[in-house]
């Protein structure tokens, strides 16, 4: 089952894309945008990954052969990190936009006026 | 567009992407096959290069910490952007943080929140402090613990009040420490320009592997880092709070 990590993220990203296209709630959409978003990174952790090696945590200067890619992991951090403000930023749209139009349908928000 | 006609457009092109991309990702070494000399590299010399024995930390605040500190200044972009969105519009005022309803009490949270609010709260500023300062150890580090020390603020929220949670945790001083911290992690990266002609390099003494005060100006950057993400996290938690309890339309 080596193919199994990459059929998961496969797996996330249409379903993330597919509740972001069919939403009809603002608020939904932005988790799922969140559960796409989280398909990058079982990709770079799967990415990393080698059979049978440890964490890149490394007690002695002789180093480590048979450790994961520490790169990836640094990586996925920056992902989580940017992930998590994107979200609070989309959400605090989302607030704006319910004040301006009172729903959260995005068919039935009007173009807004300035 | 009617509904029928962007389901069947969107089945389409989810059907496609999983296509592409299953055909992309068969291009990718299998999992667990894995041979980057980069990573590889790392994992062989970064503990004897940096003294830091969680590689990923060394990655993440020295070999690629120009790179963290743009993340770091995202950071800092988004949630000067919450703030912004959630300020008092134009039709909007601001009342005080008052109880506004004086002939009756607001409904408390209940004693099993309280009680387990209020013993949790201790525990894991602990636990936030003790992840941050161990970041060049042990799994963990400055976005990790800032994390969990925005939590234990979030946990004063559920176990107190909302007066509560602004004297904990007042505007001004998470305002101060998150532009300080920004400005802590660029100050140390100029040190580096400054004294050798490299950015962020790690001119510190790099002290004894495993030690607390080992790996140079890893630890520091990393605490940089973690104030600046607590004092983030916990500004926009206390942005969403104001526009529920404080901002009123003016014509509702």
């Amino acid at each position: 089952m080596t193919f199994l990590p990459y059929a998961v993220v496969v797996v996330i990203t249409v379903a993330g894309i597919y509740g972001v296209a069919t939403s009809r709630n603002l608020v939904h959409m932005v988790i799922c945008l969140s559960v796409l978003q989280s398909a990058t990174l079982v990709l770079l952790l799967a990415m990393g990954y080698r059979t049978g090696a440890q964490a890149p945590i490394i007690s002695t200067a002789r180093g480590s052969r048979h450790a994961v890619d520490p790169v990836v992991q640094a990586l996925t951090l920056t992902d989580v990190v940017v992930g998590a403000t994107v979200v609070a930023l989309l959400l605090a749209l989302v607030v704006q936009a319910h004040k301006r139009s009172g729903t959260l349908d995005p068919d039935e928000l009007r173009p807004f006026r300035g | 567009m009617s509904a029928r006609a962007r389901g069947l457009m969107t089945s389409c092109g989810c059907g496609a992407l999983a296509g592409l991309l299953v055909w992309a990702l068969s291009g990718l070494p299998d999992f667990g096959a894995y041979h980057r000399l980069y990573g590889l590299y790392l994992d062989a010399h970064a503990v004897a290069q940096r003294h830091a024995t969680n590689v990923v930390a060394a990655v993440t605040f020295d070999y690629r910490g120009v790179d963290t500190m743009i993340e770091e200044f995202i950071l800092f972009a988004a949630v000067v952007g919450v703030a912004l969105l959630l300020r008092a519009q134009r039709e909007e005022t601001e009342v005080g943080p008052r109880d506004e309803a004086r002939g009756r009490r607001a409904p408390r949270s209940s004693d099993a929140v309280r009680m387990f609010g209020l013993g949790a709260v201790g525990p894991s500023v602990l636990v936030g402090i003790y992840i941050v300062a161990h970041g060049h150890l042990t799994p963990g580090g400055g976005f990790q613990g800032g994390t969990v020390l925005a939590g234990a603020l979030t946990l004063v929220y559920l176990a107190g009040e909302y007066l509560v949670f602004r004297r904990v945790g007042p505007v001004e001083l998470m305002d101060l420490s998150e532009g300080a911290a920004a400005a802590a992690f660029v100050a140390a990266g100029l040190a580096g320009l400054v004294a050798a002609g490299t950015f962020l390099l790690n001119l510190l003494p790099l002290g004894t592997i495993g030690e607390i005060d080992s790996a140079g100006l890893i630890p520091i950057v990393n605490t940089a880092v973690g104030v600046e993400v607590a004092a983030g996290m916990s500004l926009v938690l206390s942005e969403f709070l104001e526009q529920t309890l404080m901002v009123r339309g003016r014509r509702s």
